[in-house]
């Protein structure tokens, strides 16, 4: 019955016989667990729990170690705390130009037809495939010092901005583009002939329908911009409460063997994510409903 | 649907739609791109190919392949096995095990690393047991490994899950009757089934983890010729103000990266097919 890859050993078939009554145990198209898949399941849960759950509980400890007024005195420490404005304050804004650029990409990509789409389609995915320290030499060869174009960025906020535009590009697009792939356009088109304007039955018709995989896609831009270090970090110049973001912080706190303090700006950040996660959760499903 | 689009008698205003994204992506990823492949090859062939030849470049390239490879095979078993379990199994915490998969997605490749040190460093809870069997986790290729599989965590369970839900088991039942074993069901049937999604995680998989920084930057302690990997040498190239020898393993990795992407690129229709 199970057909868990490595963790299933043969010999759990059950009876045939059994099959009507393993049918009203589990709903259909599932299988009802055996030793095997619960092996599996142990495994993974073993696995998980080396890999993330115990690290990141050994953070949280870690930051709660000072004291509430030990981990309020870094959290809210000059440099962390410009730090921490400045990272959550650029990812929002990057989150808002992907929410509108990316769902306009995948319009383009998905409703548009013209010789390049592929390409296009293709140069996307660069940024996810892009090693970090690479976006940020690419970002620094144009935006940098030595500029092609007579734009400097190097040791600016905005230089931040543009690292976190590019490396959070896809999230909005991929995740909006199969739902609008499964949209009809019949649907579009009847709303047009009845006289609707292009930007109405967008507003009316299209919107409503792609408001959840844009919800999801900027969480998760969000979440990456908040995090992010290898692209910032070297065209940042990373001046302490000015171009200095939480994750170039929590390294030079790294470094400098203050594991505590960076356990703390850790889990102000793990603490943003989780809250903006939920909240668009929630948006989305209330959407569902409606819709 | 291209028939629909030329019916429609406004087509003329799509241009500005279309010119605003191509340009949009064309100065935020494309331009950079092409700077950076003239700059790393300012100076011609010959430095370029020296500064990737060089014994630190050879042994960061060597430790990224190193790394990948191990990581890769532990995300594509814990993948698969996760992505079966979840797609066809009904267990109490499903739900939340499905949603605890994407938290290393949100977490920051440097709260990662950090997260790793406190439990596996030397004053971690597991330092000292570490130390007693003889075992350097953090510093040493086994962080580096495990720092990269925190962060491709979910790759190959998301590419999987979905085709699995949707293939369902009436061919895996149809086999079973039929005397086959759980392991011939699962080559002959479970695997051809997903070859492509999982191909397709692995890939994308393997971007991520030969290109991993943050994370990779806090657990390796970037000793030079042991726990130095191509990103870290391109960015400690890069401090040293050796610009042209960062650029040059950075094109490198460009060049991966984009191989990585033209070969989910081909299995993406197939998929679809």
């Amino acid at each position: 019955m199970t057909v868990t890859e490595a963790a299933a050993p043969v010999g759990l078939v059950p009876p045939t016989g059994r099959a009507g009554g393993r049918g009203a145990e589990a709903p259909a198209g599932t299988l009802r667990l055996g030793v095997g898949s619960s092996l599996g399941i142990g495994l993974a849960v073993i696995w998980m729990s080396v890999l993330v759950f115990l690290p990141l509980a050994a953070v949280l400890l870690k930051a709660s170690s000072a004291g509430w007024s030990g981990f309020f005195d870094t959290v809210t420490s000059p440099a962390v705390a410009a730090a921490i404005r400045l990272t959550v304050g650029t990812a929002a804004a990057a989150t808002a130009v992907n929410a509108v650029m990316g769902t306009l990409v995948a319009w383009v990509l998905v409703r548009d037809r013209f010789p390049g789409r592929r390409l296009l389609g293709i140069v996307i995915d660069v940024p996810f495939a892009l090693p970090t320290i690479v976006a940020g030499l690419v970002l620094i060869a144009l935006y940098g010092p030595r500029s092609p174009i007579g734009i400097n960025l190097a040791q600016t906020r905005p230089a931040i901005f543009v690292a976190l535009l590019f490396v959070t590009l896809p999230f909005v697009v991929r995740a909006v583009q199969p739902v609008l792939e499964e949209l009809d356009p019949d649907v579009e088109e009847a709303a047009a002939s009845l006289g609707a304007g292009r930007w109405y039955t967008f507003r009316r018709i299209v919107l409503p329908t792609i408001a959840p995989a844009i919800a999801a896609g900027s969480a998760l831009s969000f979440a990456r911009g908040l995090g992010e270090y290898g692209s910032v970090v070297l065209i940042s110049g990373n001046l302490t409460g000015r171009t200095e973001v939480a994750s170039v912080r929590m390294l030079s706190q790294i470094e400098n063997d203050d594991l505590a303090g960076a356990a703390a700006v850790a889990t102000v950040l793990l603490v943003v994510a989780l809250a903006v996660i939920v909240a668009l959760e929630l948006l989305q499903r209330r959407m569902a409903r409606r819709g | 649907m291209a028939e629909v689009v030329a019916r429609r008698p406004s087509t003329g205003s799509r241009w500005p739609l279309r010119a605003l994204a191509v340009g949009y992506i064309g100065v935020l990823v494309v331009l950079p791109l092409l700077i950076m492949g003239r700059r790393t090859f300012q100076g011609g062939i010959g430095p370029f190919i020296d500064s990737i030849s060089s014994p630190e470049a050879i042994s960061a390239i060597k430790l990224s392949l190193n790394v990948a490879a191990q990581a890769v095979v532990i995300n594509t078993v814990f993948g698969v096995g996760v992505a079966l379990l979840l797609a066809r199994y009904r267990f109490p915490g499903r739900r939340l095990l499905n949603a605890l998969i994407d938290l290393p997605i949100a977490v920051s490749p440097v709260i990662a690393g950090l997260a790793l040190v406190l439990v596996y460093g030397s004053t971690g809870w597991f330092g000292s047991f570490l130390a007693t069997v003889g075992y350097q986790v953090i510093f040493a290729v086994p962080g580096i490994v495990l720092a990269t599989c925190f962060v491709s965590l979910p790759l190959v369970v998301r590419e999987v899950v979905p085709v699995l839900e949707e293939i369902g088991l009436e061919q895996d039942q149809a086999a079973r009757s039929l005397g086959a074993n759980a392991v011939q069901r699962f080559w002959r049937i479970t695997l051809p089934g997903i070859r492509w999604a999982l191909a397709y995680g692995v890939v994308l998989s393997l971007a991520r983890c030969l290109g991993e920084y943050g994370a990779v930057r806090v657990v390796a302690g970037n000793v030079l010729g042991q726990t130095q990997t191509m990103p870290l040498l391109a960015g400690q190239r890069y401090q040293d103000l050796d610009e042209p020898g960062a650029y040059a393993i950075s094109f490198v990795m460009v060049a991966i990266a984009i191989v990585c992407i033209v070969v989910v690129a081909l299995l993406r229709p197939k998929e679809n097919r």
